[in-house]
């Protein structure tokens, strides 16, 4: 018997807002520093580390609307039977070197949502899709993430 | 920093070893706002979630195979695509070691494929991972 009701299947294609972020430099050191990376164009933040994006586009909400996880309400996905979440993967398509002093804009989507029977159970793969350009339109990035519920 | 000349596949490419600790996770879940219990709260994450100890980041595990490229790469060319799985959780504690190996070459293009791995201590694979970069 299936987990993802029609309800939830629905959600494939369901897009975000667009989010507009404002890279600092201070903000790329700090990333720097808590990854251990060595080249110093990262550490000085002359440019970000490829996995940089990642951080930059998730959501920040007001303390009392995080679940009991310490998460925040997945507005971008719709309620899953399983629980507990995990990072499954990411893919990225890097188009040009995100700098400080950018203002990035960011669009998530929901591409797919299957299910799996895992060792220890049932799994819930739900893929999402990242698109990032400048505030002109080049694009900046693609990233599709994986994030596996059990 | 690699030549295209002297690029060969099955070469391997230099990778570390990371260790990260209560401070290093506390620093990198702030820098990506990420405030998952499992990242910090021990009690909650073995009581409740049910893992065995805090849990290392697998998007962390994912800027490492990042590193093994860029580290590898200098000045000398551009990551094209990049991709990575989480396989096998990992917790506060374990010691993880990066590394990876030239899986094609393209002379015309100038595109090398790169194979990457974190290992943990048992020497299995936990965030398997590949990469296409232009040297130029």
């Amino acid at each position: 018997m299936s987990l993802l009701t029609p309800e939830i299947k629905s959600w494939i294609g369901h897009s975000e807002p667009p989010i507009t972020v404002e890279v600092s430099r201070r903000e790329i050191v700090k990333y720097a520093v808590a990854t251990e990376q060595v080249r110093q164009v990262y550490l000085d933040g002359d440019e970000a580390p490829p996995m940089f994006a990642f951080g930059l586009f998730r959501p920040v909400v007001p303390l009392d609307a995080l679940g009991p996880d310490g998460l925040p309400p997945m507005t971008a996905m719709p309620e899953l039977p399983l629980k507990r979440i995990m990072a499954g993967g990411t893919r990225l398509t890097i188009h040009r070197p995100v700098r400080p002093g950018q203002t990035l804009v960011g669009t998530r989507s929901i591409t797919d949502i299957f299910e799996k029977e895992g060792r220890q159970g049932p799994l819930i793969f739900v893929v999402t899709e990242l698109g990032v350009t400048t505030a002109a339109g080049e694009p900046v990035m693609a990233e599709t993430q994986t994030r596996i519920a059990r | 920093m690699p030549k295209l000349s002297e690029v060969r596949v099955g070469r391997a490419i230099p990778g570390r070893s990371h260790t990260p600790t209560n401070v290093s996770l506390f620093l990198y879940n702030a820098a990506i706002w990420n405030p998952h219990r499992i990242h910090y709260d021990e009690k909650y994450t073995t009581e409740v979630e049910r893992h065995p100890g805090v849990v290392i980041d697998g998007p962390l595990q994912g800027d490492w195979l990042a590193q093994v490229v860029t580290n590898w790469l200098g000045d000398d060319g551009s990551l094209l695509e990049f991709e990575y799985s989480n396989r096998k959780a990992c917790f506060l504690g374990q010691t993880l070691v990066s590394g990876g190996e030239i899986e094609s070459v393209d002379p015309a293009s100038g595109r090398v494929g790169l194979r990457l791995f974190v290992k943990d201590e048992a020497g299995d694979v936990t965030s398997p991972g590949s990469a296409v970069v232009r040297l130029d």
